[in-house]
């Protein structure tokens, strides 16, 4: 059975599966909840200055029938006394010391700092996480991805909370940039010892087709919020992946976005994260989905012969390369396979429009579409546009030709 | 005790010319189904199933691609997962409760998601659990039955030893003999018993009370199990009941099951009395071999039928004729069944089970061709063999137990068909699976 305990710079914990700074994390109660269900760490709710929220926080993105593919919120920091979140960390550390706490911070002035880091310490916290990424409220008072957006002030506020904390200090990163290598060198200069990302997208949910307004509706308005769930996945770990890659990234990552089951996790993981966050899967489904998570994860790693989690960080990343960098020589072709094909056709009319034309619907007698391997670009699409599992298949064609990048094309054509 | 062995399971069965009613989806339609799930908190599917089978747990695995998950969320609370997958009235249990019942859109359909994982876990041969620190301790389980099965098993995770003894040809009781072919056919039960086994589980063929004495296996073994089920099937004491062409119903469904001597082929008309469960499988079965006449008598109405609304449905579109009403006075016949002779029948005041009670019409009499007549009117109890435990307390015929499977003997526990009177392959799984926890305190000295 493979061991799915972490290491995180420092901070120990049982499994790498943490419940993201949010709702979920807003109490003790519901952290000892989660611990007790099998989270291996939580990040609290994000403590600073006391704030008021807004009612009516979430707006949904739901496709085809499936609810929340995306979530956005307008919800600030907690809206909570500090004094009860310390003393309800306090007790969750008593309760499950084994178990990774960590603090989630915003505060403006040096000062502020100071006395922040402190008390979470007193606290008992395991480590502390820089929220330098919420996209809505706060970055308007110079906060949150105000600072994520500006490597400099990134890079000074991570050094003062390097000389204020013991406890090992992360931190969260906005996607909202142009560059997300910027922050996270700006990060590793500052002296942080991880980095989390990333935090929401800044969004426009929906609009209200009767009332003209934005969701989600605040008494006639609205505003922009941060996207998560399923959706961003994709720009997570692109993000996560840039990060890995980048020789000057020296420090753990804690990947973050979308994360809803096993599979996902093992995905961040692959790109280079050492701990994965969940916010939105388990606000939708509750902290129970951990026991399929910690289940499948393990499965996983068994069947790949990965006896820790480090066996496996990066194992993706490396294969993540620039454009420049690929084979021009790799080729594939469509396959379809007539026993498994229903004949819906929507391989032929995607190709046909969207496509490279090479799906032809002359096949003798019925419905089964035939590809012109030859004219084929491999371009995926029609694999991807089929219902049937296994039905449109990738081949690999044998050029006889050896591996050849742009660079290297460029060079032969110059010589030619 | 003579050394007997269990049989081989004839290759030529009537069975196999049964399809299978519900087949095992395949990948795309089980994730179709899956994602149909919406993933209930405190599920009422899960509290509808006597093993409490986390359904929204296996399915989401399902949606997540974590197969092998699903399967072990599935058999470390039922051990016959398959089987039960395949023959459980779902439709009155877990998919009966499930929640899209309230939008008036069918419910998921558990059984097959069930049969998909389990079958996809069988398929690769994954092994989930192995047999616990031995603790000396040996159980008789009597019968060998899911009820004996499901106990065995819990007991061998314990690690206690359990023995099973079985009077009939083969393991698993009704699960393997009795249930109808279109749901379960008889070598996917046996199949799924030899991994049951697997764990540790020894069976010896041969007859409790006669092969070897309960006197003997009190010696032996720290505790009993009783799993002996019902008896066989009962009759109504009519003339002519025993000529030939008439059929108890348990006897004839066995002889589709496992045989292939009786010829089906040959018959005209059979009537079916009886308005149970086994009366519409006897119906539907021959329905299906190709009697082209079908004919299910009931004295009742349908609304008193204890058979499932959905049984009676399926049976109605296979072409099965009902009448209600109607209760034989004799069956007709020199050397062999020719016919029944009924008397129609009217429903009077309320009978102990609450179920207004039929009463004949005088004068109604009237005579039905039939040349197969099968009696679908309930199975003895196995009265004559509990009797002979001195200090077991029966109740009604059946063993009395307490809500933990307790009798009134504190080395004897019971579960199954012979507690209940006759329920489902699933309650006998279940209550197998309580007496094992108490077995287990018995043996370990806990409260009795
Ligand atoms: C026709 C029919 C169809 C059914 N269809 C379904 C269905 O579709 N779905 C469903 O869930 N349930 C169905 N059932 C009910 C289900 O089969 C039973 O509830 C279940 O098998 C009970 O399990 P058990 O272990 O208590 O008893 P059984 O399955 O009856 O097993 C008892 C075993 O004990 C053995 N035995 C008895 N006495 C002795 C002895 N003295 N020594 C040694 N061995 C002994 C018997 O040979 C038998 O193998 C059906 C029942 C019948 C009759
Ligand atoms: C309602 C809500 C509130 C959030 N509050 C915070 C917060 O206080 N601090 C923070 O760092 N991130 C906050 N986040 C962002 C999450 O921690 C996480 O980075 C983001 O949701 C992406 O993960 P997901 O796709 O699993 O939801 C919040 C997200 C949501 C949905
Ligand atoms: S989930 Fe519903 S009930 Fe709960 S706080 Fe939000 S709006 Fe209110």
């Amino acid at each position: 059975m493979a061991d799915l305990s972490i290491d995180f710079a420092g901070i120990k914990s049982p499994n790498p599966f943490w419940l993201a700074s949010g709702p979920l994390t807003n109490s003790g109660a519901q952290v000892s909840r989660a611990f007790e269900l099998g989270w291996g760490g939580a990040v609290w709710k994000t403590l600073g200055e006391p704030v008021v929220n807004v009612y009516s926080r979430y707006g949904g993105m739901d496709y085809r029938g499936a609810k929340i593919t995306g979530l956005n919120n307008i919800e600030l920091i907690t809206d909570r006394p500090l004094e009860e979140n310390l003393k309800e960390i306090r007790e969750v550390k008593k309760r499950f010391p084994g178990h990774a706490v960590i603090a989630s911070l915003m505060v403006e002035t040096r000062e502020q700092w100071r006395e922040i880091i402190k008390q979470v310490e007193d606290a008992g916290c395991d480590g502390i996480e820089l929220n330098f990424g919420c996209p809505h409220g706060m970055c308007e008072r110079g906060m949150g991805s105000a600072v994520g957006q500006e490597p400099k002030v990134l890079s000074e506020i991570t050094g003062w909370t390097k000389e204020f904390a013991a406890i090992p200090v992360l931190v969260k990163l906005t996607p909202n940039i142009g560059n997300i290598v910027e922050p996270g060198i700006a990060a590793v200069r500052g002296k942080a010892d991880g980095i989390s990302l990333i935090n929401t997208i800044k969004s426009i949910v929906g609009v209200d087709l009767d009332r003209f307004t934005p969701y989600p509706y605040v008494g006639g308005r609205s505003t922009n919020g941060g996207y998560c769930g399923p959706a961003v996945k994709p720009i997570a770990l692109h993000m996560v992946g840039s990060l890995a890659r980048e020789k000057e990234i020296t420090i753990p990552i804690s990947g973050i976005g979308g994360v809803s089951d096993w599979r996902d996790a093992a995905e961040f993981i692959l790109m280079g994260a050492s701990s994965v966050q969940v916010c939105t899967a388990a606000m939708h489904y509750g902290f129970r989905i951990i026991e399929e998570m910690l289940e499948g994860l393990s499965d996983y790693m068994d069947s790949k012969g990965f006896r820790t989690i480090a066996d496996f960080v990066g194992k993706g990343a490396r294969n993540f390369v620039e454009w420049g960098d690929l084979n021009l020589n790799y080729r594939i072709a469509a396959e379809i396979s007539k026993d498994l094909c229903i004949g819906c056709q929507l391989c032929y009319v995607a190709c046909n429009d969207g496509g490279h034309q090479c799906i032809h619907l002359d096949g003798p007698g019925g419905r089964v579409p035939r590809v012109e391997q030859e004219d084929c670009i491999g371009c995926n699409l029609c694999s991807l546009v089929c219902p049937v599992p296994g039905c449109i298949t990738m081949k690999e064609i044998d050029t006889g030709k050896p591996y050849m990048n742009w660079k290297e094309f460029q060079k032969s054509l110059a010589r030619a | 005790m003579k050394a007997k062995t269990l049989d081989i399971l004839p290759e030529e069965r009537l069975e196999n010319s049964i399809p299978d009613q519900k087949p095992v989806f395949s990948e795309m339609q089980a994730l179709a189904e899956a994602h149909r799930c919406f993933y209930c908190y405190d599920a009422p599917c899960t509290a509808a199933c006597p093993t409490r089978i986390n359904v929204p747990e296996f399915i989401r695995k399902i949606s997540t691609g974590n197969y092998k998950g699903s399967a072990r969320t599935i058999l470390s609370s039922n051990i016959f997962g398959l089987s039960c997958a395949k023959v459980c009235p779902v439709e009155v249990l877990c998919a009966g409760a499930c929640v899209y019942h309230g939008t008036h859109q069918e419910p998921i359909q558990i059984g097959r998601l069930q049969a998909f994982s389990v079958q996809w876990a069988y398929d690769r041969d994954v092994q989930f659990f192995g047999k616990g620190a031995p603790t000396g301790k040996k159980v008789a389980l009597i019968g060998g039955g899911p009820a004996s099965l499901s106990c065995a098993f819990e007991l061998a995770k314990l690690g206690h030893e359990p023995v099973v003894f079985e009077k009939g040809r083969f393991p698993g009781g009704l699960n393997t003999i009795g249930v109808a072919p279109y749901k379960l056919h008889s070598h996917v039960s046996l199949r799924e018993i030899e991994r049951v086994l697997k764990i540790g589980i020894e069976i010896r063929p041969g007859v409790v009370g006669e092969d070897v004495s309960l006197d003997e296996l009190e010696k032996s073994f720290d505790a009993l199990f009783l799993g002996v089920g019902l008896g066989d099937d009962s009759r109504l004491g009519i003339p002519g009941e025993d000529l030939s062409g008439c059929w108890g119903a348990l006897a004839l469904i066995e002889k589709i099951k496992i045989g292939k001597e009786f010829s089906p082929s040959s018959l005209a008309h059979a009537v079916i009395l009886g308005g149970g469960n086994t009366a519409i499988d006897a119906a539907r079965e021959l329905a299906k071999l190709g009697v082209p006449r079908v004919t299910l008598a009931y004295r009742r109405s349908e609304a008193q039928m204890t058979g499932y609304a959905h049984e009676v449905a399926w049976a109605r579109r296979e072409g099965v004729f009902f009448s209600f009403l109607v209760s034989p006075v004799a069956i007709l016949g020199k050397d062999r069944a020719t016919g029944v002779r009924f008397v129609r029948m009217k429903l009077g005041e309320p009978d102990g089970t609450g179920r207004p009670k039929a009463v004949p019409s005088p004068g109604t009499e009237f005579e039905m061709d039939a040349d197969a007549v099968v009696f679908g009117t309930g199975q003895e109890k196995r009265t004559a063999f509990l009797e002979k435990i001195p200090g077991l307390k029966l109740k009604g015929g059946l063993v009395d137990v307490d809500d933990e499977g307790r009798t009134s003997k504190s080395n004897y526990f019971a579960g199954g068909d012979c507690i209940s009177g006759g329920k489902e392959v699933v309650n006998a799984v279940a209550e197998g699976k309580r007496a094992a926890s108490s077995i287990d305190l018995y043996l370990n000295g806990g409260r009795n």
